[in-house]
């Protein structure tokens, strides 16, 4: 990988006392947001990126800190001096949106009203919510508008959503991975991995805080599954093929092909520091995710909300089947009936829908490339 | 003679294109065309290629640029939502040349296609040496030769009158990218290496 890391970096945290009222006809009466800054925001304040996380990301996208060297940011791959997302140029934001569980209030967080965690009493949020979280953090950087928003999948969705909902406040959206909204399929996923959780009998109907419990078993299961469909057929066939632990059968049920021995050990690791109430709330995010809803469906009638001078960088990779290209390609085909500046890249990657975060490359070239562009 | 770009092909398309209109380049490569066109005539344009590596040149020109296969039709577009769908050197390399050609002009109320002429003098002379022709428009050997399809004028606009097709204008060039003038329908099909087409349909 071509370029440096950002080096030591340290979060940040910013106090909101004006509401946010939800989607869901809630509302955050107050909120924390923590995030992290990579290189210098330039005077004119016109070289800023916006980096959105994912459905298990957070503020700490890129570095590592001083006291924990090997915490290393979720996608630290595409961030710092001579990296497509350059630190020498660009002034890079992430952030942990609201219902999360890094830092900024979520469900874990204690609630003014009761003095306890929020826990199921926390409202449901959207993507449009934390569009709107993320501008009034901008307001507070003093960042009118974006040099650019990034992210993949759920991440891709807040970029999308920012174009239409803050048209003049980003110049460039770059979406990765992502789709206009989720298919019954992938909601059918989601429901499972939620089912997983709800149904777990530590869950104690999300306030698992008070009994000094988590779902654990739940959490590990949903993620096991998400696993699954991150991941290319292909992939795990090269990766553990029918590999046996012990090199023949057992006949019994323990842990016996590697795969299992795997996807345990991602399971039992995501559900270790995952809070299972945010795992809910961000399924949620990306099942309600849908810009379009409001037009009839017409997804070209919601991207014309979009400045006409607001480029786009859609990318998608070959073996995603969780979010295909072909999903890709109606946010294309929408952008293209709206006249807009658009480019997009398939990318041949082989890692399925996580393909997103690995480095590659022609991928990071062509984000570099793009992002090369951007005059300030 | 010099040209733009290298291409004299280039030269012939820009002079179509007016100022401000739409347009689509199939086969795009590295942009330098689209480029060309937004730079000197202030074209709203996009491309569409196949290759990874153009892809990245053409994002690196700054174009807009979307991947895919011409192949597969060309279902993000909408329907005449071109000026000009320009597909140039390109036309010999697929393999569903009709459909290529309807899909051209159903998003574009015109077409602009340009290939190398199988029946240029100097290729015919190379078949009879008994060798497959290597020249300035084809300028592949037959094993490593993306062209899949072999024709030539007379070929094209047969194609094109049984199509339906109405050639609004053609230009035809020697290999050194001068125009072919003052000869008739079976010299220009001898003395064109490549030509160049302006076709739309009746609606």
């Amino acid at each position: 990988m071509p370029g440096q890391s950002v080096g030591v970096v340290t979060s940040q945290r910013a106090h909101f006392d004006q509401p946010l009222h939800l989607r869901s006809g809630g509302v955050l009466p107050a909120y924390d947001l923590v995030y992290e800054t990579y290189g210098t925001l330039n005077t004119a304040k016109s070289n800023a990126i916006l980096v959105c996380h994912a459905l298990s990301g957070h503020h700490h996208v890129a570095g590592h800190y001083a006291d924990a060297p090997n915490n290393i940011g979720w996608w630290d791959n595409i961030i710092g001096p001579g990296r497509p997302l350059d630190t020498d140029k660009f002034f890079i934001v992430g952030l942990n949106n609201p219902g999360g569980c890094h830092g900024s209030t979520g469900p874990s967080s204690i609630n003014p009203a009761t003095g306890k965690p929020w826990g199921a009493d926390f409202p449901i949020v959207a993507v449009s919510d934390w569009v709107e979280a993320q501008a009034r953090l901008a307001d507070r950087l003093g960042i009118d508008a974006w040099a650019a928003i990034i992210g993949g999948s759920l991440g891709g969705m807040q970029a999308m959503r920012w174009t239409i909902s803050q048209p003049e406040r980003v110049r460039n959206a770059i979406i990765i991975a992502s789709a206009p909204k989720l298919s019954a399929q992938n909601i059918a996923f989601n429901d499972v991995a939620r089912q997983a959780i709800l149904t777990d009998p530590d869950f104690h109907g999300g306030n698992y805080y008070e009994h000094n419990t988590r779902p654990v078993r739940g959490l590990r299961l949903a993620r096991m599954l998400g696993h699954i469909t991150y991941l290319s057929d292909d992939q795990m066939g090269e990766k553990f093929g029918r590999e046996l632990r012990n090199g023949s059968f057992g006949f019994d049920f323990d842990v016996e092909f590697e795969v299992e021995s795997y996807l345990r050990y991602q399971g039992d690791k995501f559900a270790g520091y995952f809070d299972a109430n945010t795992y809910l709330l961000m399924t949620k995010a990306l099942d309600y995710f849908d810009p379009a809803r409001l037009d009839g469906g017409d997804l070209t009638k919601a991207m014309a909300r979009s400045n006409p001078n607001t480029g786009f960088l859609i990318a998608s990779f070959t073996t995603d089947w969780r979010f295909t290209p072909a999903r890709s390609k109606e946010i294309v085909a929408a952008l293209l009936a709206c006249n807009r500046n658009v480019s997009y890249a398939e990318i041949d990657l082989n890692f399925g829908h996580d393909s997103f975060l690995m480095d590659d490359a022609h991928y990071h070239g062509v984000v570099a490339a793009y992002l090369r562009n951007i005059k300030l | 003679m010099t040209h733009t770009l290298g291409r004299p092909d280039f030269d012939i398309i820009s002079a179509w294109i007016e100022p401000g209109h739409r347009v689509l380049d199939l086969g795009c490569g590295d942009g330098t065309l689209l480029k060309h066109l937004i730079d000197t005539r202030g074209v709203r344009g996009v491309g569409v290629e196949i290759d990874d590596a153009n892809i990245l040149a053409a994002i690196t020109n700054g174009i807009n640029v979307l991947q895919g296969n011409l192949e597969k039709g060309l279902d993000e577009f909408a329907d005449q939502s071109f000026d000009h769908v320009v597909l140039s050197r390109t036309l010999q390399t697929v393999r569903h040349t009709e459909g290529v050609l309807r899909e051209m002009l159903r998003v574009g109320r015109e077409a602009v296609v340009s290939f190398p002429n199988f029946a240029y003098w100097k290729n015919l002379r190379s078949v009879l040496d008994g060798r497959m022709p290597v020249s300035e428009d084809l300028p592949y050997q037959w094993y490593d030769s993306p062209n899949v399809r072999f024709f030539t004028l007379l070929d094209f606009e047969a194609l094109c009158t049984r199509m339906g097709l109405i050639i609004r204008e053609r230009h035809v060039l020697d290999e050194g990218g001068n125009m072919v003038e003052n000869a008739d329908e079976r010299e220009l099909n001898f003395l064109g290496s490549l030509a160049v087409y302006r076709l739309t349909q009746a609606r």
